[in-house]
């Protein structure tokens, strides 16, 4: 046709090589191959292990799951302070099903603990879209209550093993060939979520509720809503993530899941996820969630202080947001030049 | 192609009644034909607590025609545009959509009611690329309700192609030029296929080539059948464009009238209610010494850029949309940076990329974009109007209410902004309001050379004049102007000097006696032969 059609033609393969090259998931791998490479020639067994092997795979595995959770949320401009405390609920809620009610099947018990999470979600998501308050302050209160009925409901109770049946915690060791089932859980979460936000307008509609929250209302969007939904998909992810903490780890006391959600908010900020909301990819804040957790594990083997290993965190989040503005500007020159050379 | 105006309303209130009017007695007067108006509102009222900014609008669009709303600033033109998008709720009156009552809830009922609405403030969502902007909500799906991206992108192609213009379909919305933000609103709205499209002043930002192509594309729907509202602070528009005509005041409607039974003196009568002063009332100024000198400036957006401003001239910078004009001007002021090249104010260099020396060399820039760059607007008018001039405002480090009341005071009757109080949220001011704000803001700064980037955007003809007479003024006490505008005839009544620029080169630079239509526009188009 004309030259309005043809000049901006679709991405060749190098077009599409540079994007990849560009993409902020990318630098997040790289670094966390670089961080395998370095630890592992210090100490083989960190990857050449069975156990190394699945612990690299296991151990991030629930913060990936409230990773995705976090990043649905952030990207509509919002933050989900409670999802620590949704695990505790959970995981707590998943011990006493099975140990009062040993009659009940394995996959019920889970559902309604996943459940029960998707419910505190809905309370975050009414609150939030309802009341008008920032979700920092609600969530930040919900955090302390969700966290203050379970030490209420606890008390100095435990849920162990032996409260538990075998074919449930099995899920927490099991494998399918080398893969840890609740690594491809998360995997199959991960990959779902990614195709929603990417691919489906209510998805889409997030990103641009997050973007610009006047414009969407203005846009005729449903904010309310949207973001509702983002709130209970984040606490269905926490509900998730409680069932397997309880299945991984068989003891449950009130203080289970204590502080993942800044870990969360962390791994997703990392990833790219701007905290400001409007952009970023589910698939970065579960790579910065696997990266933050085996810094985490490398630091101790190469030789770094205990007390050193937040500081670590804290300045690879810094130095995640000083990226996105220098890659943001950078991206914002290039196009105008791009329009005008093409003029 | 005014032939086909539909069984018209006659125009009443013609003879322009002294002080408001209520309303009541006027707004009847479309007599209801036989078949229903595309759209009609009724007696329309609006208040926000103490504010009423709409009184009783009246307003009948027909299919197949195009209707011209026009009003002073404030006169609640978009509010009442809002009313019809569903995003407020009306007080009184009724609301009629192809003969139906019709109440909308949300800008969504609206849309799906057939319903397309050009807001004046662009509402992007930056961090999406503009293909998706303008298709959200409304993406071309394939199997599984998956987003079809190549779909999409085609289809953007295509709108961006019927427009006219080059805008990359990937790019991100954050950072596109007012004009091209107006170019994807517009996309917007022609790709949603709307009964009804209204358009809240979407040429204010934008020059004479893109205004053809809109208006091009405008009349193609008026053809199809659809009813358009235009709304314009620019006569010479509505005059081109439209069939008929509505003016309002105060939030009342006035009158309505076929297009070819009126013209521009009768229509400002109604609108202001008393005759207004000439336009670009170009006053002779002792011209002087040079102020600001540029020399050889050059981005990666513009080249080689000369110019100069001399004390009591104003100089004009004309050129398309996209001609790097307010680039080069932000980089003057040191907004944004510049590869080479030097910028001198009264024969001493300025600091690239340092807009406090800038300002304290006695510049002032008064940018193109209000919302992003002009105001802010959660804060009070007093605020904002002193905002530029605190430190001056300060005695002993302390800044007293009463002094910005004051100082504000002085510039806002000046402009004419009006606002109930000084201490109302600029947010919630009709659009050209606001223009007068940022204007009245930097003009309190005084400065030796004023940068304006479209001073009357959106400002409507009483203002426009005293914005003009008042650029006027400044220059006869000595000031160095630089203007730029996308309006020609700004330009050509403003300008001692004009500089033309195309593709971020200058392209020509024309005496006031060699500056006319034809001159300034083959520069700017690069052909003299260019449509
Ligand atoms: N949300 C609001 N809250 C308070 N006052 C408002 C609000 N919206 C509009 N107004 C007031 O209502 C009046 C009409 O404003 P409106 O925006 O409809 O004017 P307009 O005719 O579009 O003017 P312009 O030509 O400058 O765009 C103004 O005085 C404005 O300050
Ligand atoms: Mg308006």
């Amino acid at each position: 046709m004309s030259a309005a059609t043809t000049s901006f033609a679709r991405r060749g393969v190098l077009g599409r090589l540079s994007a990849l090259a560009a993409a902020r998931e990318t630098g997040i791998f790289l670094a966390l191959v670089l961080v395998l490479v370095v630890t592992t020639a210090k100490s083989p067994s960190f990857l050449f292990s069975a156990d190394g092997f699945r612990d690299l795979l296991l151990t991030p595995s629930t913060l990936v799951l409230i990773a995705v959770g976090q990043a649905i949320v952030i990207i509509t401009r919002n933050v989900d302070l409670s999802v620590g405390s949704i695990i505790g609920l959970t995981a707590y809620l998943t011990g006493v099903l099975f140990k009062y009610n040993p009659g009940l099947p394995i996959p019920v018990v889970m559902l309604l603990a996943v459940l029960f999470g998707a419910g505190l979600g809905l309370v975050n998501g009414v609150l939030v879209s309802v009341a008008k308050v920032p979700s920092l302050v609600i969530t930040l209160g919900t955090l302390y209550a969700y966290r203050g009925i379970n030490v209420v409901w606890t008390g100095s109770n435990r849920i162990n093993a032996s409260d538990m049946p075998r074919d449930f915690l099995a899920i927490g060791t099991a494998k399918l060939w080398v893969l840890p089932v609740i690594t491809l859980i998360a995997v199959v979460v991960l990959v779902i979520a990614a195709l929603v936000l990417r691919s489906s307008r209510s998805g889409r509609e997030l990103y641009a509720i997050g973007s610009d929250p006047d414009a969407a209302h203005l846009y005729g969007l449903k904010v309310g809503r949207r973001v509702l939904w983002a709130f209970v998909a984040s606490g269905t992810l926490a509900g998730l993530a409680g069932v397997l903490y309880t299945a991984r780890y068989g003891t449950v006391d009130s203080q289970a899941g204590y502080g993942l959600e800044l870990q969360a908010v962390g791994a997703a900020v990392i990833g790219g996820v701007a905290i400001f909301g409007g952009s970023g990819s589910v698939g970065g804040a579960a790579l910065g969630a696997v990266l933050l957790l085996t810094i985490n594990r490398a630091l101790p083997v190469l030789g770094i202080p205990d007390f050193w290993q937040g500081a670590v965190v804290g300045v690879l989040i810094i130095a995640a947001i000083i990226l996105d503005r220098l890659l943001a500007l950078r991206q914002a020159r290039k196009l105008t030049v791009m329009e005008d050379s093409a003029a | 192609m005014p032939d086909d105006i539909p069984p018209a309303a006659p125009a009443t209130g013609s003879t322009p009644s002294a002080g408001a009017p209520s309303g009541a007695a006027a707004s009847t007067a479309p007599a209801a034909p036989s078949a229903p108006a595309a759209l009609e509102l009724r007696d329309i009222s609006k208040a926000f607590g103490q504010v009423i900014a709409l009184r009783s609008g009246t307003l009948r669009l027909e299919s197949g025609s195009i209707h011209a709303l026009i009003g002073e600033n404030g006169a609640g033109k978009s509010t009442l545009v809002k009313i019809i998008a569903g995003l407020y709720q009306r007080d009184a009156g009724e609301f009629l959509l192809g003969g139906e009552s019709v109440d909308f809830r949300s800008t969504a009922e609206s849309k799906a009611a057939g319903i397309a609405v050009i807001y004046q403030e662009p509402t992007l969502f930056p961090d999406l690329s503009v293909t998706e902007n303008i298709f959200m909500g409304r993406q071309p799906l394939k199997g599984l309700r998956r987003i079809d991206r190549a779909a999409m992108r085609e289809q953007a192609l295509g709108l961006f192609q019927r427009l006219g213009v080059r805008i990359h379909p990937d790019r991100p919305a954050r950072g596109l030029s007012i004009a091209d933000q107006q170019i994807i609103e517009i996309a917007k709205a022609i790709s949603l296929d709307a009964r009804v499209l209204v358009m809240d002043e979407p040429t204010a930002a934008l020059s004479g080539v893109e205004v053809d192509r809109l208006f091009a594309v405008a009349r193609a729907l008026r053809d199809e059948g659809r009813a358009l509202l235009f709304i314009s602070h620019r006569f010479d528009e509505v005059f081109a464009l439209c069939d008929t005509v509505t003016v309002m005041r105060d939030g009342a409607y006035i009158a309505t009238q076929p297009i070819a039974e009126t013209d521009t003196a009768k229509l400002v009568r109604q609108m202001v209610g008393r005759d207004v002063a000439e336009l670009f009332p170009k006053q002779e100024a002792v011209i002087g010494d040079e102020l600001l000198r540029v020399e050889g400036l050059t981005s990666p957006l513009f080249a080689d850029v000369d110019l100069s401003v001399r004390s009591g001239e104003i100089v004009g910078l004309a050129g398309l949309v996209g001609a790097g004009r307010s680039e080069v001007v932000r980089a003057v002021f040191g907004v944004d940076r510049y590869d080479s090249g030097t910028v001198t104010v009264e024969g001493r260099a300025l600091a690239p990329h340092d807009p406090t020396a800038a300002m304290r060399a006695g510049l002032a820039l008064v940018p193109e974009d209000r919302r992003a760059q002009g105001l802010v607007l959660g804060t009070t008018v007093a605020r904002n109007l002193t905002m530029a001039i605190r430190s001056k405002l300060t005695k002993a480090g302390i800044l007293t209410r009463a002094a910005e009341n004051q100082a504000a005071r002085v510039w806002a009757s000046r402009l004419e902004v009006k606002s109930s109080a000084l201490d109302a949220e600029v947010g919630t001011f009709s659009g050209g309001n606001q223009q007068k704000v940022v204007l009245a803001k930097w003009l309190a700064t005084n400065p030796k050379v004023l940068i304006v980037d479209e001073p009357t955007r959106g400002i409507d003809v009483g203002t426009k004049s005293e914005v003009h007479r008042l650029l006027s003024e400044l220059a006869g006490q000595g000031l160095g102007i630089l203007m730029i505008s996308s309006e020609l005839p700004e330009v050509l009544g403003m300008a001692d000097r004009v500089i033309v620029m195309r593709e971020g080169r200058v392209t020509a630079e024309l005496s006031r006696a060699d500056a006319n239509p034809e001159s300034v526009m083959s520069a700017a188009t690069g052909a003299g032969a260019a449509a």
